[in-house]
Formats: C-alpha cells, sequence, structure tokens
C-alpha cells in the first residue's frame, strides 16, 4: 500500500524549532512521574538499561536539563522543510564560505537523529577555523528521515532507504547541486549504499562508516549462526565473529522490524523512550559503551559525547513524538545490514574501532570495487561523528578528497 | 535472606487496593500521549492504534476494577514463603472429599485470572454437568514475578525452580497425591514437574507443546496436519517471536515502558499470537467477544499486572528460562517419569498433531483435540477445558 501523492508544497520554506512551554512542562512531569521496575536481578547490563542508570538520568533530564539550549543551537542553523514524494523533509542546510566547496548530504541513523551531525557541521563547512584546507570545504546538507525529527510521519508504506535515496537525490537537486557526495552510518550507511546503487546523476561518490562489505555466503553463515567458514583471514575471522556477536544483541531490531506499532510505551513515556533508545549496542557493550560512558560526561572540550547531548537526541524523539514512526523504518526494510550490496560508484570507508564490526579491508575492497578511500581510525564507535567529530571530519575530507573535480 | 518461620506459614490473603491507585491509573490513561496509526490495515505492524484506544475508552469509563477484586476475594486466597518468594495463590477444596489435588499454573501474558472461570467446573463437577469422581481439590498459584506473587531478587528462578516451588507448595498444603497442568509458561513448568517427577505427581496435563521449540527439527512434516503446524511454529518463530526475544533478552529495557504506562503495557500483553489478538480486538473494535475472552475479563487481567507492577519481573521470567533452554541445549534435561497428558485446541498458536506430542512425550498417556478454543484455552472455553482435564487425570485417580 502506497501512500496517494499527498499536496505537499514543493517549496523550500525556512523552519524554526519552536516548543512550548507546556510541552517541556509535561515532559518534566511525565518524567518526576515515572513508575519505576524494581532492579534488575543481575550485577550488570544483560537484562537491558540498569535502573541505577535511568534513575540518574531522569533526575538530571527532568530539573538540570535545558532543551532550550539545543533549540537555540538548532535554530542558530539555516533549517528548512520542503515536500519531496509526498513527504514534508526536514533538513539543515549550511554553506561554506567558499564557493567551490563540495555540496555533502549527511544520513543520520537509528536511534539517532540530525543532533548526531551536529559538531561537524562547522568543521565540514569551514574547514580553516578547525587547521583544515579551505580546499576541503563541504556545503553540507542534514535531513532528518521521514518518520525521525521534524521530518513528516509516513503515512502509508513504502519508505524504506531506497525511496529515500531517491527523496535526497531529488533534494540535492532542487538546492541546486549538480554534483554532490553522500555520507551516511547505521540507517544511514543503508541508505548510500541505495544511493550508490541507483547512481543518480551528480551523485560523485558516497562515504559510509558503518561499510556493508560482508560477502554473500559469509553474510548467509553468519545469519545461521554457523562458525566461521574456512578460509577466513585472521581480519575476516574476528569480523565475522563481532557479526555473530552483534547479531545477539540486535532484539530490537527484531521487535521494531516485527512490532513497531507495539510501542505504545515509547510515545507515552519518557523514561520508556529513552530505555529504547539506549538499548543499541556497539562492539564494546549494549547499551554502547561510548553512549553509557557518555552519561558520566558533563562536558568536553574536545567534542566529546556529553550526557546532554545524549538527552538533545532523546529529547528531539519525545517532542516529535517519532519513537513509533522511526521504528516502521526497521519494518519497510528487510533486507541485510552488513551483506555487500554490489555498489559501483566510488566509496570511501572509514572503520570505527567500536563500530558493531570492524570491515576488513579485503572485504571492502571486494564490496565496493571503485574503493577511493580505506582507513581504520583508532578510536569511536557506532556513533562515530557524534563520538568523534573531529576524527570524523578529517576522516571526510580525506576521503572525499579525489571526488572533487 | 533468612526465612522466618512466619514466612513459610500459609497465611490467608486479600485484596485491597487503595482508591488512590485506580485513580492515578485512570489518569494515567487518559494522559495517553498516542503514537501516530500504524501503516497497514491489519496486525502485522503490531496492535492496532483503534483496537488500544478502544481499550483505553473501556477502561477509564465502563470498566470497574472492585469487580474483579471482589471476585478474587469471593475466592480463598493465600500466601505462602517458599525458598525466599512470596508465593499467591489460590485454593479451592472441592466438596467433594476424595477430589483430586490439582496445581494449575498460568502462563504469560496471563494471570490466575485466567483460569477462575474453570474453578467451579473443577471442584464443583456435577453443578456443571459433570461427574462427582472427576472432582478436584484446586491450587492456583501466580508465578514468582506475576500477580500478587512476589518478585524474586536473585538469580535463577527459571521454570524448573517454580516446579520445585509447586511441589514444596502441595505438600505445605498436605496433598500426598496430586496432579499438575499447565499452558503457556505454566506448561513449561509443568513439564518441569514431570522430568523432576516430585514425591506424589501422579501425572501432568499439558495444553502448549513447549517441549517442541526444543525438538523443532525432529518434529514429523508428512501429514497435513503436521505440515502445517509446522508451519504456525516457523510463522511464530519468524514474525510472532519479537515479544519473546525482547522478553528473554532486555526485560529491563522493556519493563520501564511497561512500569510506567498503562497503554504500553496493555499492548505489549495484546500482542501475543494472531488468534488471540484478533478475538481480544474483536471484543473491543466490534463488541464481539469471543466466549468467556470478554472486555472485562481482558481488562482484568491487564490492571492486575499494572496494579500488581509486575510487568518488568513478569518479562524477566522469560530472561531466566532462555538461560535455562540454552542450557538444555548442552546438557538436556531428563525424561519425563510420570504420565503426560496433552489436548491440542485449534486456536494455538501451533496446533500439534498426535505425532508431536509422541514426539516430545514418548509415552504419552492421553491425547485429544479439543473443538473449541485458542491460547488461552482455559479463559476462553472454560467448560471444554475442564472437560479435557477430567479426562485427561480419569485414570489416575
Amino acid at each position: 500500500m502506497s501512500d496517494t501523492a499527498v499536496e505537499t508544497a514543493v517549496e523550500i520554506r525556512p523552519f524554526h524549532v519552536r516548543i512550548p512551554d507546556e510541552a517541556l512542562d509535561d515532559l518534566r512531569r511525565r518524567i518526576a512521574a515515572t513508575q519505576w521496575p524494581e532492579k534488575e536481578t543481575v550485577p550488570d547490563d544483560s537484562q537491558g538499561v540498569p535502573l541505577a542508570t535511568m534513575q540518574k538520568l531522569a533526575r538530571h533530564w527532568a530539573t538540570g536539563y535545558d532543551w532550550r539550549r539545543c533549540e537555540a543551537e538548532l535554530n542558530a542553523l539555516p533549517q528548512f522543510i520542503t515536500g519531496i514524494d509526498g513527504l514534508d523533509i526536514h533538513f539543515v542546510h549550511v554553506r561554506s564560505q567558499h564557493e567551490d566547496a563540495l555540496p555533502l548530504i549527511v544520513n543520520h541513523g537509528w536511534p539517532g537523529s540530525i543532533v548526531e551531525q551536529l559538531k561537524i557541521i562547522d568543521r565540514l563547512t569551514d574547514p580553516t577555523a578547525h587547521g583544515a584546507s579551505a580546499d576541503d570545504a563541504f556545503h553540507v546538507v542534514i535531513p532528518s528521515m521521514p518518520g525521525y525529527g521534524f521530518s513528516g510521519k509516513p503515512t502509508g508504506t513504502g519508505w524504506g532507504p531506497e525511496r529515500m535515496g531517491r527523496a535526497w537525490a531529488e533534494l540535492m537537486g532542487r538546492l541546486g547541486y549538480s554534483q554532490y557526495v553522500a555520507q551516511g552510518g547505521d540507517w544511514g550507511a543503508f541508505v548510500v549504499d541505495q544511493m550508490g546503487l541507483q547512481a543518480p546523476e551528480g551523485l560523485l561518490a558516497i562515504h559510509t562508516n558503518m561499510p556493508a562489505t560482508v560477502p554473500a555466503d559469509v553474510d548467509k553463515a553468519s545469519l545461521a549462526g554457523e562458525p566461521p567458514p574456512s578460509g577466513l583471514s585472521a581480519e575476516e575471522r574476528r569480523a565475522y565473529e563481532q557479526l555473530i556477536r552483534t547479531y545477539g544483541q540486535v532484539e530490537y531490531a527484531h521487535m521494531m522490524a516485527a512490532r513497531p506499532q507495539t510501542l505504545y510505551g515509547i510515545a507515552d513515556s519518557p523514561v520508556g523512550l529513552a530505555a529504547w533508545l539506549l538499548d543499541h549496542n556497539d562492539a564494546d557493550a549494549q547499551p554502547a559503551a561510548a553512549v553509557a560512558e557518555a552519561l558520566e560526561r558533563t562536558e568536553s572540550a574536545t567534542g566529546e559525547l556529553t550526557r546532554d547531548e545524549v538527552l538533545d537526541n532523546i529529547t528531539l524523539y519525545w517532542l516529535t513524538n517519532t519513537g513509533v514512526s522511526a521504528s516502521r523504518l526497521y519494518w519497510e526494510y528487510k533486507g541485510g545490514f552488513f551483506n555487500a550490496k554490489g555498489v559501483e560508484i566510488p566509496v570511501a570507508v572509514t572503520v570505527f574501532p567500536s563500530e558493531q564490526y570492524q570491515a576488513p579491508r579485503s572485504w571492502a575492497e571486494r564490496a565496493y570495487p571503485n574503493l577511493i578511500h580505506f582507513n581504520e581510525v583508532d578510536k569511536g564507535g557506532h556513533f562515530a561523528a557524534w563520538e568523534q567529530p573531529e576524527l570524523f571530519s578529517a576522516e571526510l575530507r580525506a576521503g572525499f578528497r579525489s571526488a572533487r573535480t | 535472606m533468612s526465612v522466618t518461620s512466619e514466612a513459610t506459614t500459609i497465611r490467608p490473603f486479600q485484596i485491597d487496593v487503595p482508591e488512590e491507585r485506580l485513580a492515578d491509573l485512570r489518569r494515567r490513561i487518559e494522559a495517553t500521549r498516542w503514537p501516530s496509526r500504524e501503516l497497514a490495515d491489519d496486525r502485522s505492524q503490531g496492535v492496532q492504534l483503534a483496537t488500544v484506544q478502544e481499550l483505553a475508552r473501556y477502561w477509564t469509563t465502563d470498566y470497574d476494577w472492585r469487580a474483579c477484586e471482589a471476585r478474587l476475594n469471593a475466592l480463598p486466597q493465600f500466601m505462602t514463603e517458599i525458598d525466599g518468594v512470596d508465593i499467591h495463590f489460590i485454593h479451592v477444596r472441592s466438596p467433594h472429599e476424595n477430589a483430586l489435588p490439582l496445581i494449575m499454573t498460568h502462563g504469560w501474558p496471563g494471570s490466575v485470572v485466567e483460569l477462575l472461570e474453570t474453578v467451579g467446573p473443577l471442584t464443583d463437577p456435577t453443578a456443571h454437568g459433570g461427574d462427582a469422581e472427576d472432582a478436584f481439590h484446586l491450587v492456583l498459584p501466580s508465578l514468582p514475578g506475576y500477580g500478587f506473587s512476589g518478585e524474586p531478587a536473585e538469580l535463577g528462578w527459571d521454570s524448573g525452580r517454580v516446579g520445585q516451588a509447586w511441589a514444596e507448595l502441595m505438600q505445605r498444603l498436605g496433598y500426598t497425591r496430586y496432579v499438575a497442568q499447565g499452558g503457556d509458561v505454566g506448561a513449561i513448568v509443568t513439564d518441569a514437574m514431570a522430568r523432576q517427577a516430585p514425591e506424589g505427581l501422579l501425572g501432568v496435563h499439558i495444553n502448549l507443546l513447549t517441549a517442541a521449540l526444543l525438538i523443532a527439527d525432529q518434529l514429523p512434516a508428512e501429514s497435513e496436519q503436521e505440515r502445517a503446524a509446522l508451519g504456525a511454529l516457523a510463522e511464530f518463530q519468524e514474525s510472532g517471536f519479537a515479544y519473546f526475544l525482547e522478553m528473554a533478552t532486555r526485560p529491563q529495557t522493556i519493563g520501564y515502558a511497561l512500569m510506567d504506562s498503562p497503554v504500553a503495557l496493555a499492548a505489549w500483553l495484546l500482542d501475543h499470537d494472531t488468534d488471540s489478538y484478533y478475538k481480544i480486538a474483536g471484543a473491543f473494535v466490534d463488541g464481539k467477544p469471543t466466549a468467556n475472552l470478554t472486555r472485562e475479563h481482558i481488562v482484568d487481567n491487564i490492571t492486575l499486572y499494572w496494579l500488581t507492577g509486575t510487568g518488568a519481573s513478569a518479562a524477566r521470567s522469560y530472561w531466566e528460562d532462555g538461560l535455562a533452554r540454552a542450557r538444555f541445549a548442552v546438557e538436556p534435561p531428563p525424561p519425563t517419569s510420570v504420565p503426560v497428558g496433552f489436548t491440542t485446541f485449534p486456536g494455538e498458536i501451533w496446533a500439534s498433531p498426535r505425532s508431536w506430542a509422541e514426539a516430545a512425550y514418548p509415552d504419552l498417556a492421553y491425547f485429544n483435540e479439543a473443538d473449541k478454543g485458542g491460547h488461552f484455552a482455559a479463559w476462553e472455553e472454560p467448560e471444554v477445558f475442564s472437560t479435557e482435564v477430567r479426562a485427561a487425570f480419569r485414570e489416575l485417580r
């Protein structure tokens, strides 16, 4: 069932975030009125997000946390809405002062949002202010996926990564960019891979920080939980074991792929929503170690992830009531996460050490025959841009350098 | 944890929920923030918005918890501490002295509420078209972490440990000969008891073949019936399994929503299986209840979970049983050593043919296919269910 062509205005309209006081008061009231489960019966996170973590976070969320700071940050950026393929799409669009900058569209993931990319915008659009070259400047476009953030919520099925890829090509065209590149991690990686397959005119290259590189036979074996196939190099075997581990940690994905509508709690309970969003894994833990550490970090001079940033993201989901609509994306797309897709256009890959699996170069070269950049960095994880904005930006500059004409 | 002698005595129990808890429940339901509507026209994306909204409307208007409370309080209820956990149970003795003692275990997302309509037919058969010889003294416990039973604070409370607790309970009640029955999680508990074979246990009856999950690759798939069952099992494991997986791995994560949002809890409890979902949805959206699965009874059950705050602790029982299943994959449990009876209800998630029951229980003592009823067999069709239980245990008396 596809949605009928809804009359959404195709002109590009400026947008500002204006959350009424009442919505923030309501959020705080609900958090304060949370009815809590008892403590988990294990001393670790093996039953889910621990009670102590949630209660500590909730206390700050209902008291010291200030959404207006995030709102001001967003409103300091040029934001817009435009109707594409029947749906309102929200995006941030920051042009570099350097006219020849390379247009770049960056796609967030789940449980993320545009909040994940806020710290890379200036680094990408104004490189000389960050010790990098003007030749590596970007014009940056950061959309919210349908059903996420301030974008519209689809009312019919069909908004999977393929359709999103086409929408992003349309968006870049509408913005007047005849040549551009695309970047993504998590769902963003699925979307840019689809864009790579669609190879729209103007798309010069993609960069992915969660590359889909697993060869078909290996992918099949890993999904079946088999022991590592013979003939894998040590690196490949390590990646295989990481895949097996991660498949045992993605029950949230199974739930959202099968029963997104059943998750009424993530629309009705702020703490319920927060726990759900926190329970994404990385290579080190579930909840992701990087996020768990961030909850203990009240500030960072070097751009590392902080507690308030994590709450910015969760609060955005809450205020836009996009918990369930975001989950529907998993229902829409039943394709593989990590299997090689057959992208032939130029691809840049950065492997972050705490991503769910570390793609070996051997697999990346097979999956992306036109591999223009491959680098294994030494820090950062699944939420690469969010956790390591400096390193991430450096990787995008390096990755796309050869794509610039 | 030290056990006082008072705790292990059998203490009478009555329910008395403060009015403020009910007012709070109503306020929370009325303040529900709803997601947008699902994008499908059926349950393929989850519990439909119209279903839950109609349930919520009924819950805050026509529904009256006090009726359920009175119904429960009219039955003999007790508490006793076993193995460190307070166990709530209903204990109804038959007017017939020689009745066979029977301990019957509910499942998830159920509770003792599922079994209330069987009390009359099982303990007082002659008033329900049955024979005095088929009477039972009935014990209906609440699983640890469910209903008014306490919540385990330590690890290890899988269904096997529950089975041991039930054996202790029957002994404490003075029963030296008894039988056990269970569906859903109750089936896992009852199956465990049949393998533990505690002194006094004469036999068991089960109405969901949970044992099939452990021998899925050994189940016959020749006849049409077998293939249909295999298809149903495969479909469950593929698309009906999400709640099971979430509870078995991240009970605490989903627990926050289940404890804080009545509507989240209600939807979660409604999403068990296709047959029961449509029966329940029909009761609310179309005003058409299926047999005893009325709006009132459905909301009685959900409200019990809410008022006892057992959403997370009940989920945790799946986590424990998940670990147990992993242990069984390495070291299979001992075979059953008491007679096992099995009834297939036609609307069960997978309706097991006789060959499957025999594959799971080679010495199957009783098998029958009932002509109506689904996963919540006792709840939906208490008379049919009771007839089955009588038949299954008749030879063991």
